[in-house]
């Protein structure tokens, strides 16, 4: 690679979204905007060659994308394009201020639209890697293992949606604030999980969607340094993909938590994970992704499993069930509760949970309880619990796993 | 924007409450609160239940009159609302705040096709 090259990638990911962003403000046409975008980039690789790097090159590319939207509206004769051209001319590229404090990036403005409770939860993830990550439609509906012509048309439609409905570009007000930020935190959490459940190896060429969430929630927690819970969910996520090293052995089975090797550990995503966590808990505003990464940063401070601190687990998830009444919370709470009090403790716990029939066809259900029942040795029972569990696994990693327990109590 | 908020609810259950002569009608206070936000109202009213509707198809030479809305359905439009407001967050709220919504109904939101 040349350094112009190197020098338009690195821009690529640094500056996309950035561009983007500025370019729908100016035009308020997202197709324009994300056409002229890639055509600055394009024009970048021969010209950053021969003139050489600029030295702001997201200047530069926001310039050259705007310069040829205007290129592109002026030789369109329509009315609507003059209208557009008009204001693209008496837009400033740099953004207005939002509320008293300074000036927005627009890629927040894009982040709060892209998630936009009016669209649907699939339009959402995939506008927010196509405007904001910049990943292709192709890339995108591998990611998401669907046909690129059904991407393209989930693309096109929510764009059309956003247009033609009237969604506005903007960071909500004050009153809609709270509401629209757990959206984005939502889709990215969203966007990480879908990464991490994916299985490894299968598709070499599929994009790493937890890397691109977690690259999205460092922006995000860096645009608004004030809401501790995008902290929150940035730690949770580097917490978690710490230790995604661990998480599979040669074969590509699953590793449970407890037999991990924790020097496979990022040690390093560990630290930042925490030091983030700890700055958003002195916010003193608690909510859902502090108190999950709250809970992450107990197992990935604990030299074993057994030198967890289980007390300290059970009372974060009793506060995480307090703010978001949940099964699944009850389930995770219940685990611990068992590791911190005993065993029987938090059998009774699964059972409440299994004869409230919440949780009815979810296969952690089975899996946790033939999982206490092993450690109990009342193998038989373990044995038709896994049973169950395999029945309702919906991966193949994970089924081998819950195959491998049942060989081990049946023996 | 211009949108029309379709008043969606069962018409046995989630129709208007009846009020008296001398006491106001359930919208009216969700009127003066979309006014004094600045959303205007451009037309509205509720509509009369659907056995009085009549559908009508035509071929052109042929004209097919049926009683009855055009779908039967579990909900009903009720009535309906059009107003002006600067964004679909704005409509969103006007819908949120209709005494159809807040008693159970749903508020669908059409932006209407703007008449360049």
């Amino acid at each position: 690679m040349t350094d112009a090259q190197a020098a338009v990638a690195e821009a690529f990911q640094q500056e996309w979204g950035k561009v983007v962003a500025t370019l729908i403000r100016m035009t308020g046409d997202w197709d324009l905007a994300e056409e002229c975008t890639q055509d600055a980039f394009t024009t970048a690789l021969t010209r950053w060659a021969s003139d050489g790097v600029p030295d702001r090159p997201g200047a530069w590319l926001t310039t050259t994308a705007r310069n040829r939207a205007l290129d592109r509206l002026r030789r369109s004769k329509t009315e609507a394009a003059k209208l557009q051209e008009v204001a693209v001319l008496s837009v400033p590229e740099e953004p207005a201020p939002w509320g008293d404090s300074g000036v927005t990036d627009d890629r927040l403005r894009l982040m709060f639209t892209c998630c936009h409770p009016a669209l649907t939860l699939e339009a959402r993830v995939a506008l927010t890697l196509r405007t904001l990550a910049g990943l292709t439609t192709a890339e995108i509906a591998r990611a998401f293992l669907v046909p690129e012509a059904t991407m393209a048309k989930r693309l096109t439609r929510a764009k059309h949606k956003i247009r033609d409905a009237g969604i506005p570009y903007r960071v909500p007000p004050a009153h809609l604030l709270p509401e629209r930020t757990s959206g984005v935190l939502g889709v990215l959490y969203l966007l990480f999980n879908e990464g991490y459940s994916a299985s490894a190896g299968e598709d070499l060429l599929r994009p790493d969607l937890s890397a691109e969430a977690i690259r999205l929630g460092r922006l995000l927690a860096q645009l608004m340094p004030d809401e501790p819970e995008a902290a929150g969910l940035l730690a949770l996520m580097l917490l978690q993909n710490a230790r995604s090293a661990a998480r599979l052995d040669e074969a590509g089975d699953l590793v449970s938590l407890e037999d991990q090797e924790r020097s496979r550990w990022d040690g390093a995503r560990i630290a930042e994970g925490i030091r983030l966590l700890e700055a958003a808990l002195r916010l003193q505003r608690a909510g859902p992704y502090q108190l999950q990464a709250a809970i992450a940063a107990c197992h990935a401070e604990a030299a074993s499993s057994i030198d967890t601190d289980w007390a300290q687990i059970v009372m974060l998830y009793g506060e995480l069930r307090r703010i978001l009444p949940s099964a699944v919370v009850e389930l995770n709470r219940a685990v611990a509760v068992a590791m911190a009090d005993g065993l029987e403790a938090g059998l009774a716990l699964v059972d409440d949970l299994a004869a409230s029939g919440q949780l009815t066809g979810y296969y952690l259900l089975p899996a946790t309880r033939a999982d206490l029942l092993r450690r109990m040795e009342r193998n038989a029972e373990a044995a038709a619990s896994y049973r169950e569990a395999l029945e309702l696994a919906p991966t193949d990693p994970e089924r081998r796993y819950l195959a491998r327990r049942l060989a081990e109590v049946s023996s | 924007m211009r949108y029309m908020l379709l008043m969606c609810g069962n018409e046995e259950e989630d129709g208007p409450a009846a009020h008296a002569e001398d006491e106001e009608p359930c919208w009216m206070p969700w009127a003066r609160e979309m006014q004094a936000r600045g959303v205007l109202l451009v037309e509205g009213s509720q509509l009369q239940p659907t056995s009085t509707a009549t559908t009508v198809r035509s071929s052109g030479s042929e004209v097919l009159v049926a009683d009855g809305p055009f779908a039967e359905t579990k909900e009903q439009i009720l009535g309906y609302d059009v107003i002006e407001c600067s964004d679909l967050d704005e409509a969103i709220y006007a819908a949120s705040r209709h005494p159809v919504a807040l008693n159970g109904g749903v508020v669908e939101v059409r932006p209407v096709l703007a008449s360049v």
